[in-house]
């Protein structure tokens, strides 16, 4: 009989489902999103990783932090089988928090993508709750329903996922439009390590709440962005979807 | 056999799970999405300017009057695609959705292909009775092959004017695209292609693929295309699996 020779495992989980839900390889759409960086960059406010930076640091306090909040209530909801009624409120007041109607469809387009995916992946009773009341979600919703149906992840890992894919969507589409390098552009998402750790943490606190009393994050900047992102493309041409 | 008995079956009725009979075909108990559920999906794809869209506006045109078809176009970073269908005026603009490819055309149409997906879902809703939608990709590599979870069957299109060595080159699209196309066969003598080398690298390539050679200019309806489109459209509506 050998002694285990390592510490058993501690500290955060890393569930196959988060590791995935997190991937940009993930078949959900996201690719075609680029989070108000296209707009940013049209603007010329984004030209280099400093300025990306900043944007980064702006979309994971604002619109980062908001689907934190409603992914971690989502697989909080989740592991406790909440009835129909809890998805509908947890979807009207994600709306009521992200008042650019871009923004509300970009993030239903997403969440329809990935409740794609995770249909076939990680089918549960809660997705299909969830799906009853709208067949296309928003996207913390969905990525919360799908973190909290694995029993090896909770809402922390659920408003860390959504946390960090509000932050490496930008990068990749500032790689994409600005031909960044690719390991600077890394390493700006790498640096909101322990931001995303607190934003999470955070989250996971509020998970409980009921829906209405969910905290705001407001990011009127991304807001605007977004519309204005929407709007030219209605004149000219724009890569990303959002 | 089948399960005997003398009771005549009606709706609501017991059911019989077991039948020992292996030549009974009762319906299949396990729901699955039947061909005959949804419209064929063709993909169009091939490198830029060989003329995928050309190709689709004249199947629209020959194929627009017996078909209920549609088309969704996946521009890599423009709406031209879908705008000149709309211009050409081959289809009523609500059977037309364009999508977004976020810079990365051969991602909408094989790792991810959620918002093509969407696209046809939401003709579907439009247009009920739709028999064939085609997805037209955005230009691109020689690499660039549909999903088999997107497109039922594909078409990539090559021409004449891109070299008459592209064949020779090979990659998934030219090797095992359902049908290749050779575009543009007008202009072989114009652009120096030899078409006897172009023909012969096409099938070594693709062994019994078929392989059609189309001129446009020559022929507007791309007839042959058009046939062989036809065919698949006949199989789909025919054949009773479930799709896989």
């Amino acid at each position: 009989m050998t002694e285990r020779q390592h510490p058993p495992p501690s500290g955060p989980a890393s569930s196959l489902a988060v590791l995935a839900l997190a991937d940009a390889r993930l078949p959900g759409g996201g690719h075609a999103h680029s989070g108000g960086l296209e707009e940013a960059v049209h603007r010329g406010t984004v030209t280099g990783p400093h300025e990306l930076r900043e944007f980064l640091r702006g979309r994971l306090h604002g619109a980062g932090r908001q689907a934190a909040v409603f992914a971690a209530a989502a697989a909080h909801a989740a592991a406790r089988k909440a009835p129909r009624r809890c998805w509908s409120e947890l979807d009207t007041e994600y709306d009521a928090r992200v008042p650019s109607p871009a923004q509300r469809a970009a993030s239903r387009s997403q969440g329809r993508g990935t409740a794609r995916a995770g249909r076939t992946a990680w089918p549960s009773p809660a997705l299909r709750e969830l799906m009853s009341v709208t067949d296309s979600p928003h996207h913390p919703l969905v990525v919360g329903v799908l973190v909290g149906a694995s029993s090896l992840a909770g809402p922390k890992d659920a408003a860390a996922v959504v946390a960090y894919l509000s932050l490496s969507g930008p990068a990749s589409a500032a790689v994409r439009l600005l031909g960044l390098d690719p390991f600077a552009a890394n390493a700006a998402v790498a640096a909101f390590e322990a931001d995303t750790e607190r934003l999470a943490r955070a989250a996971a606190r509020t998970a409980g709440l009921p829906a209405a009393e969910l905290p705001s994050t407001g990011a009127p900047a991304l807001d605007l962005l977004a519309q204005a992102h929407r709007k030219h493309h209605e004149e000219e041409v724009r890569l990303f979807a959002s | 056999m089948p399960a005997e008995h003398s009771h005549e079956h009606t709706a609501g009725a017991h059911r019989h799970p077991v039948d020992f009979d292996p030549t009974a075909a009762g319906p299949d108990p396990f729901s699955a999405e039947r061909r005959a559920d949804r419209p064929l999906r063709i993909g169009i794809g091939g490198p830029v300017g060989s003329g995928k869209t050309a190709l689709t506006a004249a199947l629209c045109r020959t194929l627009g009057a017996e078909t209920e078809l549609a088309v969704v176009t996946n521009d890599i970073y423009t709406t031209e695609d879908a705008d000149f269908l709309r211009r050409a005026a081959v289809l009523d603009t609500s059977r037309i959705e364009a999508v977004q490819t976020g810079a990365c055309p051969h991602t909408a149409i094989r790792d991810d292909i959620t918002a093509n997906l969407d696209a046809v879902e939401r003709l579907q809703r439009a247009h009920p009775g739709l028999e064939l939608v085609l997805v037209e990709s955005g230009g691109d590599n020689l690499t660039a092959v549909f999903s088999r979870g997107l497109a039922d069957a594909q078409i990539f299109v090559v021409d004449v004017a891109g070299g008459d060595k592209v064949p020779r080159k090979g990659g998934p699209g030219v090797t095992t695209a359902d049908l290749l196309v050779i575009n543009k066969v007008d202009l072989a003598e114009r652009v120096g292609a030899d078409m006897s080398v172009m023909c012969a690298d096409a099938h070594r390539m693709r062994g019994d693929l078929p392989v059609i050679t189309q001129s446009l200019t020559d022929d507007p309806s791309a007839g042959d295309t058009a046939n062989w489109v036809r065919h698949r459209l006949a199989e789909w509506s025919r054949s009773d699996e479930p799709v896989v």
